[in-house]
């Protein structure tokens, strides 16, 4: 099976469909000739022509409405917008008229459309290039939002994306595009072949929206978490010991909540980690989803491991960042270690 | 220490204390109104340019004003485009269907039985003529007042009127203020209520017409006072960048609720000019003149069906009565100002040529208006048998789950539990 990175396997998520689907086209800023900043458009207008993979102007609105109007036409566009820091120009376009089309007109009208944006810290992005915003989209009814872990996941997930019938904000952890990451700024970034998931098939495959991945079973304590969180959980769990169940939600909405609920039932203890500030974000809502659903089998506080409530300041970036350390110390506390 | 020089210096390159402009219009509440400003042209006077003219060559259009009618209802000048009369009928008869219709839903709103209504009183000749000028299936992208657009595509009234009740008639189910149609028989989109949103969604809907080979256009309509939003600058920028086929139309009904043209730029520059700096080509049209409207529109759409892209027109109008059920306009404008419109009213200047022409009488059109009056009263009593708002004849409350996604998700399914449905 071939090997990808994150952004290999995302370029060949679109690629798919867009063989698949005559009716699946991209455009954003930089991605058609050069093929994106990142690369995740890399020869798509060659393979399809500029009428299927085009640039546009630096018009984050622009692009989403246009993209809301194409889905309406009836095609299916796949914009991407650089940075997520970006997409505060489309929000009135996604939260007024992408998310609320169809129940406004009863059914009428609809817009398939995926925004793809790379989101997170770890790349000494400062302010404007580092922001989690989640949880401003988890709050807008309408709107699906996803957010893969791995290679693996990032194709199968966008393949779903793109085939449903309803907007899909889909956020792309940016320092995993090369290789995962444990949260500990000092290793180096060890590339993706090292590791299983990112044998990704070459052609069509789906992965169902609002499934999460038990990604280490155990039953001491739940972590929830995603996107580049899981690998930094991962690394946390590893170096105490402490046998934790770690999800990986993968889609924030529509949310697995039964996958949750039977988890911190099992557990009793739940740690839910984000890289998002922390006040309203997902994990206040995850916090009081646990507290509806499990609050008589919780044996200790829920804790919250999630970046401050600053901005994301650039000379700071590893103070700031929820590391292996603060989800460490999270983890041994809730288990009461 | 700085040299004696250096003071003096910068006192010179000081200017007087800076000021702002705050624009203001040109009559208040008991003030004579003022059309000094209008930038008129006569009728016929403004020349009509083949529709592959470089939009370089065709500025000074978004300076002038087209007009076809002359006082007499006479059609001059190279913009009359000799519309077949049967065509005119259709457009006299549908612009006083919409003003009776905008009548009795008022009415209807002064009675308590819906909540709120907006009237396009002297506006109907751009919608009207506009929906007969382009192609039944060409798409339309609306704001709010432009309700003529639903009537001459006849979209069913008692549909129409069972949205504006959110009764059981209401295919939007009540979800929507009344007014805000979704209409999609008719190539008509969901009205948003969020201004300006629906004109880059139409420049998107048209890349995707042109995109898929198809050969349907798209049309948008933006008020003088939304044409500051972002999405203006977003819609006319991808449409010049792409030569996107769609007319971008610009209502100039002069009043956005209490601020005139003024506040949003139009004492700078006409709204039409606004599409100089895009490299669109621009109309600055008499939108109370059908054929004027009807002309440009069939202009723009020609166009943009021979792959040159879009058009900005300015529809110039006067909003004759208030924004909405909600609003007085007698606190902020002078009411003599509407009444005296140099422009005059779209019906009576239509209904002038056409007895002009010798095809259609006083006589007639009594009876025609009688006609509507009584399809409209009766339509109206048909509608409110099935409810008007209050009553608790609406679809299911359960329903109000529905559509958030095209299947619900556990949340909906829930929460529509907890509430009972």
């Amino acid at each position: 099976m071939p090997k990808m990175n994150m952004v290999q396997a995302i370029n060949s998520a679109m690629a798919t469909m867009m063989e698949k689907d005559p009716k699946v086209v991209v455009f954003g800023e930089d991605v058609g000739y050069f093929g994106g900043v990142f690369r995740a458009t890399e020869h798509l207008q060659a393979k399809f022509g500029v009428n299927r993979c085009f640039d546009a102007p630096i018009t984050e609105g622009g692009i989403v409405a246009a993209a809301i109007g194409m889905g309406a036409y009836g095609l299916r566009p796949v914009v991407e917008v650089q940075f997520a820091d970006y997409i505060y120009p489309a929000m009135d376009q996604l939260v007024s008229e992408a998310a609320r089309l169809r129940y406004r007109s009863a059914g009428e009208y609809y817009a398939p459309m995926v925004v793809r944006s790379p989101y997170g810290g770890g790349i000494y992005g400062g302010q404007t290039h580092s922001q989690s915003p989640e949880s401003l989209f988890t709050h807008v009814v309408g709107l699906k939002t996803v957010i893969p872990s791995t290679p693996y996941d990032a194709k199968g997930l966008l393949i779903a994306s793109i085939e449903d019938d309803d907007p899909v904000i889909f956020l792309e952890p940016k320092r995993l595009y090369t290789g995962p990451f444990s949260g500990h700024s000092d290793e180096g970034v060890k590339a993706w072949a090292s590791f299983p998931a990112s044998e990704v098939p070459e052609g069509y495959y789906s992965i169902p929206l609002g499934k999460a991945a038990i990604v280490r079973p155990g039953q001491a304590v739940t972590v929830i978490c995603y996107g580049t969180m899981v690998h930094v959980s991962m690394a946390a769990v590893q170096e105490t010991g402490i046998d934790a169940e770690v999800i990986d939600l993968r889609s924030l909405v529509p949310l697995d909540i039964d996958t949750i609920v039977e988890s911190v039932r099992k557990t009793g203890r739940c740690v839910v980690v984000h890289e998002a500030t922390r006040t309203s974000g997902y994990g206040a809502e995850l916090s009081a989803l646990i507290q509806e659903h499990c609050f008589y089998h919780l044996e200790a506080p829920i804790e919250r491991v999630t970046g401050y409530d600053t901005p994301y300041p650039h000379a700071f970036e590893w103070q700031y960042f929820p590391g292996p350390k603060r989800v460490a110390e999270a983890l041994r506390r809730a288990v009461g270690a | 220490m700085p040299k004696s020089g250096a003071k003096t210096d910068t006192a010179a390159r000081r200017n007087s204390a800076l000021q702002l402009k705050f624009p203001s219009p040109p009559a208040r509440p008991g003030e004579e109104p003022d059309y000094s400003k209008l930038m008129m042209s006569a009728p016929g006077e403004v020349r009509r340019p083949a529709i592959d003219t470089k939009p370089d060559d065709m500025r000074d259009l978004a300076y002038a004003l087209i007009r076809v009618m002359d006082d007499d209802g006479k059609p001059v000048g190279p913009w009359n485009t000799d519309i077949p009369v049967e065509i005119l009928k259709k457009g006299l008869r549908n612009m006083v269907l919409t003003r009776v219709y905008d009548d009795r839903m008022y009415r209807a709103q002064r009675q308590g039985k819906t909540s709120f209504y907006i009237k396009c009183t002297g506006e109907e000749a751009i919608s009207v003529a506009a929906a007969l000028a382009l192609e039944p299936d060409d798409m339309c992208f609306p704001a709010y007042r432009q309700q003529g657009l639903y009537l001459t595509r006849e979209y069913p009234l008692l549909t129409m009127m069972g949205q504006i009740y959110s009764n059981t008639l209401d295919p939007l189910k009540g979800r929507q203020m009344p007014i805000m149609y979704s209409a999609r028989e008719q190539s008509i989109f969901t009205i948003s209520g969020n201004l300006t949103t629906q004109y880059p969604q139409a420049v998107g809907w048209a890349m995707a017409s042109a995109m898929s080979g198809d050969t349907r256009i798209a049309a948008t309509w933006v008020g003088d006072g939304s044409t500051a939003e972002g999405d203006f600058h977003y819609a006319l920028t991808l449409a010049a960048v792409y030569h996107a086929p769609v007319i971008l139309n610009i209502v100039n009904n002069q009043w956005a609720i209490s601020s005139f043209h003024g506040i949003a730029g139009g004492e700078e520059a006409p709204f039409a000019a606004r599409g100089i700096g895009y490299g669109l080509p621009a109309l600055r049209v008499d939108g109370n003149d059908f054929l004027a409207v009807y002309a440009a529109t069939q202009w723009a759409a020609e166009r943009a069906r021979a792959n040159l892209g879009a058009t900005v027109i300015e529809l110039f109008t006067y909003r004759a009565e208030g924004h909405s059920t909600s609003d007085d306009p007698s606190r902020y404008r002078s009411t003599e100002e509407g009444k005296k419109w140099p422009l005059g009213d779209p019906i009576d200047r239509l209904l002038k040529h056409l007895i002009k022409r010798g095809v259609w009488s006083e006589k007639e059109h009594a009876a025609m208006e009688e006609e509507l009056i009584n399809l409209v009263k009766g339509t109206q009593k048909e509608a409110e048998a099935a409810g008007t708002l209050g009553q608790g004849k609406t679809a299911s409350p359960k329903t109000m789950f529905e559509d958030v996604f095209k299947e619900p998700d556990w949340r909906q399914r829930r929460q529509r539990q907890e509430a009972g449905f």
